[in-house]
């Protein structure tokens, strides 16, 4: 048994003991079962071929306290509200922290705030979606984090209901009492014709040791719309593993923004299911990594029914002995007929030790379709390098330059200008030569 | 007496195996204007690009002085910091990068080092306009990356107008006039003339002998298989229009030699 092991087995029983108002002991049994039989994935399997979790796998993880302390400066570097009035619901190493979030938010049928007042409130609503999209019996991690759910956010959007601020889910980790493990939770409901933005960023204090292993399930009925980001700001020292799972009704659409810049080992799963006609998702990501990390980006768009349009472009930038993955699956299944479809996957590659593998995949078994996909992986352009530095401009500045404009795309595609603003600050102080770019774009 | 602008001495460069500047001897002066014909493929640009600090090449032998200074020692952006600069005869497309941003970022590198103070967006968008009036270029440009999109015409009259922006002391022009319309030619003529004074000097490579008609040098060099093989006054620029390069190359027979030289 693997420390790693271990210290699920120690969390799991301390759970089981304290659950005595647990609402879903049945689930939870369920999927811890099916952990201990799929084990922590290896490289052996085609899933995680290029990412290896036995760093994770040796780590000896402590329960997190209640209410651990949360440095100020760390809340204030990470977030001002863009908009006024924007809705924050705040968790601290895995626990609703009520007196950082904005009061809960109900009105009209609408609910915004913990999935553990949801539960105890509305069991009904939660009962009905939760842990139906994203499927644990397939995936050990999305098991895992099953079997210890806890918390995390819960929206639910009445038919219409269309709140004007972005609602921002904020996960901190503390490892206050050593290295952590926390499962958010979360669980979007957007009725027929909704629509809403949803921020999730993930954060810790600089060099803290911890492992978040997050799951995101999304039900979009007819006609709902929703812009999802995911800022990813983990310490330079945590693991993260996240899946989005996205299930498209009717006529909706889904744009998903992934920014990947923080955690040792990050994986992030998205993956879209159009289970009925006419709808649309956008997948849109960028990952820039950095000294030894590694950024796993792995995406689906199942193609399940006809008339549907997906986009997806992805783009990496990696810098040291970094090593980026992107593997983008696009199934189109043989009823999804006039399905149109383009994937695309860009990298940059700063220095000799970084490495990227892509993997993009398109599988058709529909006839009347519109698909397409390529991927690149490439270095700064040495003309452009040198025309920028013969006209004064430094070679650190001239490599910024260049590497910013490679990355802007993805923060131009951002609609919402605060947080647009907010993805470009975040990403030009991850070049080198931040200080010159601050007026680029 | 004083150093000229530019003194270059025995040049020689190389790309991996294949040596392209061969010995190359040249004087400028300041406030002189010297132009450089020759074949395709004689080494003009390389010439130009070993100038600008372009590390493709490697100089195998030789000194380059600038005002005074070993050129070759300084990087590509102290160069242009101290007052170099090079129109490109590929000028190259940024995408993502703003033209404006980026001439300024530029200019403010260069008055920095000149102890001046640098400009706020909005002065330099002021200074700016007024440069782009001397290249008629039409402000619709400043939105758009550098040169992303421009027509051939357009990107070597951003070159000007980077030349003007930046106000080099030694300016290299690497066929600007190809592929301008006759109009345009004699915009960017116009623009380079306004730019010639006595403390800055020029090198202006070109094919035709119709720009040195509105841009009168006071030298002219042929370089043929990377050497100077002759030099002379505006006459001789008539002179190779009227007889071809054959006037200044080497019997084939010599050329492979590569030691002959008259
Ligand atoms: N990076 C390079 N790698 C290999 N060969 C090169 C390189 N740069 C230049 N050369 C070669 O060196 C020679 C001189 O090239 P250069 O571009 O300097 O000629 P040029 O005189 O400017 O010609 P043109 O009038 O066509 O612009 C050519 O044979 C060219 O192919
Ligand atoms: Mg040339």
């Amino acid at each position: 048994m693997t420390p790693f092991d271990r210290s699920l087995r120690e969390g799991f029983s301390l759970l089981r003991r304290h659950g005595g108002a647990d609402p879903m002991p049945a689930l939870r049994e369920a999927a811890f079962a099916r952990f201990a039989e799929l084990g922590l994935p290896t490289t052996e399997s085609e899933d995680w071929k290029y990412t290896s979790l036995a760093a994770l796998a040796e780590m000896d993880f402590v329960p997190a306290e209640a209410k651990a302390d949360i440095a100020e400066e760390l809340l204030q570097g990470l977030w001002t509200p863009p908009v006024d009035g924007s809705i924050q619901v705040v968790f601290v190493d895995g626990h609703h922290r009520p007196e950082l979030s904005s009061p809960a938010w109900s009105s009209g049928g609408s609910f915004i705030g913990s999935l553990r007042a949801a539960l105890a409130h509305n069991r009904d609503l939660v009962a009905r979606e939760l842990a139906r999209h994203a499927d644990f019996r397939r995936d050990a991690l999305t098991a895992l984090n099953t079997a210890f759910i806890e918390d995390g956010a819960f929206i639910h959007l009445p038919a219409g209901a269309a709140p004007q601020s972005p609602i921002h889910l904020l996960f901190l980790s503390t490892a206050s009492r050593g290295a952590t493990l926390s499962h958010p939770r979360n669980l979007i409901v957007a009725g027929r014709g909704s629509q809403a933005t949803v921020v999730e960023t993930y954060a810790g204090p600089p060099e803290a040791t911890y492992f978040t292993n997050a799951v995101t399930e999304v039900v979009l009925d007819e006609g709902a719309r929703l812009d999802h980001y995911k800022l990813q700001q983990e310490s330079e020292r945590a693991f993260h593993i996240a899946l989005l799972q996205v299930s498209h009704g009717r006529d909706s659409r889904f744009n998903s923004h992934s920014l990947a810049l923080g955690a040792t080992l990050a994986r992030n799963d998205v993956r879209a299911l159009f289970a009925a006609e006419g709808s649309e998702c956008t997948l849109n990501g960028l990952y820039m990594a950095d000294g030894k990390q590694h950024l796993d980006n792995r995406t689906l768009i199942d193609h399940k029914s006809p008339r549907c349009t997906s986009r997806e472009l992805y783009k990496g930038v990696l810098d040291g002995h970094s090593r980026g993955v992107f593997s983008g699956r696009v199934l189109v299944r043989e009823d999804a007929q006039k399905t149109d479809a383009r994937q695309i996957n860009k990298n940059l590659l700063l220095s000799e030790g970084a490495v990227v593998d892509t993997k993009p995949q398109l599988e058709i078994f529909a006839d009347d379709v519109k698909c397409a996909h390529g991927a690149a992986v490439g270095e700064l352009d040495e003309d452009a390098l040198f025309y920028l530095r013969s006209r004064g401009l430094g070679r650190e500045a001239a490599r910024s330059l260049l590497t910013y404009a490679f990355a802007s795309e993805m923060v131009d595609l951002i609609p919402l200008a605060p947080l647009r603003t907010r993805v470009r600050e975040l990403v030009t102080s991850r070049l080198p030569d931040r200080e010159s770019l601050r007026e680029a774009a | 007496m004083t150093d000229p602008m530019l003194r270059i001495r025995n040049l020689r460069a190389r790309v991996a195996d294949k040596e392209i500047l061969r010995g190359i001897d040249l004087e400028v002066g300041a406030g002189e204007v010297h132009a450089i014909m020759g074949p395709n493929g004689s080494g003009k640009s390389t010439l130009a690009q070993v100038l600008a600090g372009r590390e493709t090449y490697a100089v195998t032998e030789g000194e380059v002085l600038y005002q005074g200074q070993d050129l070759l020692a300084l990087s590509p952006e102290e160069r242009a910091v101290a007052g170099v600069f090079m129109a490109f005869q590929y000028p190259v497309e940024i995408p993502g990068v703003g033209n404006l941003y980026f001439l300024r970022t530029a200019l403010n590198a260069v008055r920095k080092r000149r102890g001046e103070e640098e400009l706020d967006a909005m002065d330099f968008l002021a200074f700016a306009r007024e440069k782009m009036k001397l290249v008629a270029m039409d402000e619709s440009f400043t939105g758009r990356s550098v040169n992303e999109g421009f027509s051939g015409g357009e990107k070597k009259r951003n070159e000007i107008f980077q030349m003007a922006v930046l106000d080099p002391r030694l300016a290299i022009l690497d066929e600007t006039d190809s592929g301008l319309d006759i109009d345009a030619l004699r915009i960017v003529a116009n623009g380079v003339n306004s730019l010639r004074s006595p403390d800055r000097a020029m090198i202006v490579i070109t094919h035709y002998q119709r720009l040195l008609e509105y841009v009168v040098p006071d030298r002219v060099h042929v370089m043929d298989n990377g050497r100077i093989a002759r030099s002379g006054d505006r006459r001789l620029a008539l002179e190779l229009e009227e007889k071809g390069y054959a006037l200044v190359q080497e019997p084939p027979a010599a050329r492979s030699g590569g030691e002959t030289r008259r």
